[in-house]
C-alpha cells in the first residue's frame, strides 16, 4: 500500500479531484498548506512598509492507495495538476505500514 | 458648536424693547426645543457611538495580527461602558460646568442639574441632556483612539486606569477650554484665546494622536519590530471599519451644529468632500510609488481626511474642504510612511500619524479657510459680522488657531507621561514578553477570535 501526497497548486484543485474520481478513487484528504520551493513569494505594501510574503497557499492532497493503482493516480495528478510553469509542486510517495478502518476496525488492503 | 450669542443678544435686545425690563429680571425664558434639531442630535450621537463600536473597533481590528484582534476591540469596547460611567460621575460636569476657564466644576456630578430644556451655549434648540449625551460619545471615541498606539502589547488593567485618569486629566479640561462656559479657547463664547474647532480637532484628534505618541515611545516597540512583519490579518475588517467611520463621522461633524439646519448641512458636506478628497490623494500617492493603490492607502486617506476637516467643518466653504482633505491626505501618508519609519517610534495602528498629525494640520488650516458666510462666529459689539480665517483678510486669527493647537500639544504631552509614569510604577504598563508572543487574546482575555479547530 503506499502514500501519495502531492502539493499543488490550490487552483488546479478541481482539475486533480476530477482525474482522480475519473480513474476510481473515492477517498482522499485535502489540506490547505502554505509553503513554497524555488518559487519567489510575493511583496505586499502597507502604509508604505513592504512586507515579503514567502509563504504561498498550496492545497495538499493526501492518498492511500494499492501497489497496483499507485501509478495510475501518480499518472492523473501530474496531467490534471501540470501548468509548466514554477509552482506547479510535487508528489511524495511513500510505503504504508498499516491502513485500518475506524467504523469496523477492517485492516489491510480491503480498508483502503 | 453653533454661534448663538446672537440669537441670545437679539433676544434680549427685543426684549427690552418691547417690555423695558425684561433685562431686569435674573433669568431669561426658558428656551424651546426644537423637536426636529433633537431628533437630528439623537441620531447624530447614535452616528457617533457607531463610530468607536464598532467602527473603530473593526478598523483597528484588523490591522492587528489575528491573536490580538479581541484584545483591540476590548479597548473600544472598554471605553463604551467605562467612560459612559465616568461621565455621569464626574467627568461631564469638568468638562461643561462653569468653573475656570481651564476646567469647569462639580456641580453637575452625578447628573445633577442637567436639564430637559435648553442652554443657549449648549445648543439653544436641544435639551441640555441631548448635549450631555452627544458629548460622552466624543469622550468615549477620544481615548478608544489612543489604543491604536499601544496595541499587541499593553496590559488591559493598566490601559483602563491610565484612559480612565486621562479623560479626567487630558480630555476633560481640553472639552472644557474649547467647548465649555468659560473656555480659554472658546471662541463662540468670548474665550481669550478664540480657537476655532467645530467638532473635535484640537480637543479629540491632536490629543488622542499627540498622547498616543508619547504612549509608543514611553512604551517601547513590540518584539520583532519592525523586523519581523506584524500584517494585518483582515483588511476586511478593517475595511469594514472605515465606511462605518466615514457614516459615523457626518455625526461626528455635522451634529456638532447642534441644530439640523443649514449648518448642520454645510459640515455634512464639508466632512464628505474632505474625505472622499484626502481617499483620492493617499491612493494616488500610492499608485504613483508603489505601482498600486492599496485598500488601505485608500481607507487610511479617508481618515486622515475625515480627522483633518473635524476643526474646519462648519466654518469652510466646500471647496476649501476639498483643498484640506487632499493636504491631509499627502501629510498623513508622509507621516506614516516616512516620518514613521525615520523615527523608529512603533505607533502600531498610526494614532499620530493619521489623528496627531491630521488634527493640527486640520486646526491650522480651519485658520486659513474659515469663511464667516458659511458660520459669523465672529461680530464686533455693534454685532456686525467680522472675517473669519486668512482667506477673508483675518490673518491674527492663524495665531488663535496655533495657540489653541499648542495648548493641546503641550496638556497632551505632560498630562500623558505623567499619568504612564504613575500607572506603570504602580500597576505596570507592558504585558510579559510571553504574553507578547503567546497573544493578548488568550492572556489577557482567555478567548481566541476565530476557532482554529473545532
Amino acid at each position: 500500500m503506499q502514500k501519495i501526497e502531492a502539493v499543488i497548486q490550490p487552483s488546479k484543485l478541481d482539475a486533480v479531484k476530477a482525474a482522480l474520481i475519473e480513474i476510481g478513487i473515492t477517498g482522499m484528504t485535502i489540506v490547505e498548506a502554505r509553503g513554497h520551493g524555488r518559487q519567489k513569494g510575493h511583496t505586499e505594501f502597507y502604509r508604505g512598509r513592504e512586507y515579503s510574503v514567502d509563504l504561498l497557499p498550496k492545497i495538499k492532497i493526501d492518498l492511500a492507495v494499492s501497489d497496483e493503482l499507485a501509478e495510475n493516480v501518480i499518472r492523473a495528478i501530474l496531467s490534471a495538476a501540470r501548468t509548466g510553469k514554477i509552482g506547479d509542486g510535487k508528489i511524495f510517495v511513500s510505503k504504508i505500514d498499516q491502513v485500518i478502518r475506524i467504523r469496523n476496525d477492517e485492516r489491510g488492503e480491503s480498508a483502503l | 458648536m453653533k454661534r448663538h450669542c446672537s440669537k441670545l443678544i437679539g433676544f434680549l435686545v427685543a426684549c427690552a424693547a418691547s417690555t423695558g425690563v425684561c433685562l431686569a429680571q435674573t433669568s431669561s425664558p426658558p428656551l424651546t426645543v426644537s423637536n426636529a434639531d433633537n431628533a437630528w442630535m439623537l441620531v447624530s450621537s447614535a452616528l457617533v457611538l457607531m463610530m468607536t463600536g464598532p467602527g473603530l473597533a473593526l478598523f483597528y481590528g484588523g490591522l492587528v495580527r489575528s491573536k490580538n484582534v479581541l484584545s483591540v476591540m476590548m479597548q473600544s469596547f472598554a471605553m463604551m461602558a467605562i467612560i459612559t460611567l465616568l461621565w455621569a460621575f464626574v467627568s461631564y460636569s469638568l468638562a461643561f460646568d462653569s468653573g475656570t476657564s481651564f476646567i469647569g466644576g462639580l456641580h453637575h456630578a452625578f447628573m445633577r442639574d442637567i436639564a430637559l430644556t435648553p442652554d443657549a451655549d449648549y445648543g439653544s434648540t436641544i435639551p441640555v441632556q441631548t448635549f450631555m449625551i452627544y458629548q460622552l460619545m466624543f469622550a468615549i471615541i477620544t481615548p478608544a483612539l489612543i489604543t491604536g498606539a499601544f496595541a499587541e502589547r499593553m496590559k488591559f488593567s493598566a490601559m483602563a486606569v491610565f484612559l480612565i485618569l486621562w479623560s479626567i486629566v487630558v480630555y476633560s479640561p481640553m472639552a472644557h477650554m474649547v467647548w465649555g462656559k468659560g473656555g480659554l479657547l472658546n471662541a463662540a463664547l468670548g474665550g481669550a484665546i478664540p480657537t476655532l474647532d467645530f467638532a473635535g480637532g484640537t480637543v479629540v484628534h491632536i490629543t488622542s494622536g499627540v498622547s498616543a505618541l508619547v504612549c509608543a515611545i514611553y512604551l517601547g516597540k513590540r518584539l520583532g519590530y519592525p523586523q519581523e512583519p506584524a500584517r494585518p490579518h483582515s483588511m476586511v475588517l478593517s475595511f469594514i471599519g472605515a465606511c462605518l467611520l466615514w457614516v459615523g463621522w457626518f455625526g461626528f461633524n455635522a451634529g456638532s451644529a447642534l441644530s439640523s439646519g443649514s449648518l448642520a448641512t454645510s459640515a455634512f458636506i464639508n466632512t464628505h468632500f474632505a474625505a472622499a478628497a484626502a481617499a483620492a490623494a493617499w491612493a494616488g500617492i500610492e499608485w504613483i510609488r508603489n505601482g498600486k493603490p492599496s485598500a488601505l492607502g485608500a481607507i487610511s486617506g479617508s481618515v486622515a481626511g475625515l480627522v483633518a476637516i473635524t476643526p474646519a467643518a462648519g466654518f469652510v466653504q466646500p471647496m476649501s474642504a476639498i483643498v484640506i482633505g487632499l493636504a491631509a491626505g499627502i501629510l498623513c501618508y508622509l507621516m506614516v510612511a516616512k516620518v514613521k519609519q525615520m523615527f523608529g517610534y512603533d505607533d502600531a495602528l498610526d494614532a499620530f500619524g493619521v489623528h496627531g498629525a491630521g488634527g493640527t494640520l486640520g486646526a491650522i488650516l480651519t485658520g486659513v479657510f474659515a469663511s464667516s458666510t458659511i458660520n459669523p462666529v465672529f461680530k464686533d459689539s455693534a454685532g456686525n459680522v467680522l472675517p473669519s480665517g486668512l482667506i477673508e483678510g483675518n490673518g491674527h486669527q492663524l495665531l488663535n488657531q496655533l495657540g489653541g493647537v499648542a495648548i493641546a500639544w503641550v496638556i497632551s504631552i505632560v498630562g500623558t507621561l505623567i499619568l504612564l509614569f504613575l500607572v506603570d510604577k504602580t500597576i505596570g504598563l507592558r504585558v510579559l514578553p510571553s504574553d507578547e508572543i503567546e497573544g493578548l487574546d488568550l492572556a489577557l482575555h482567555g478567548e481566541e477570535g476565530y476557532e482554529r479547530a473545532s
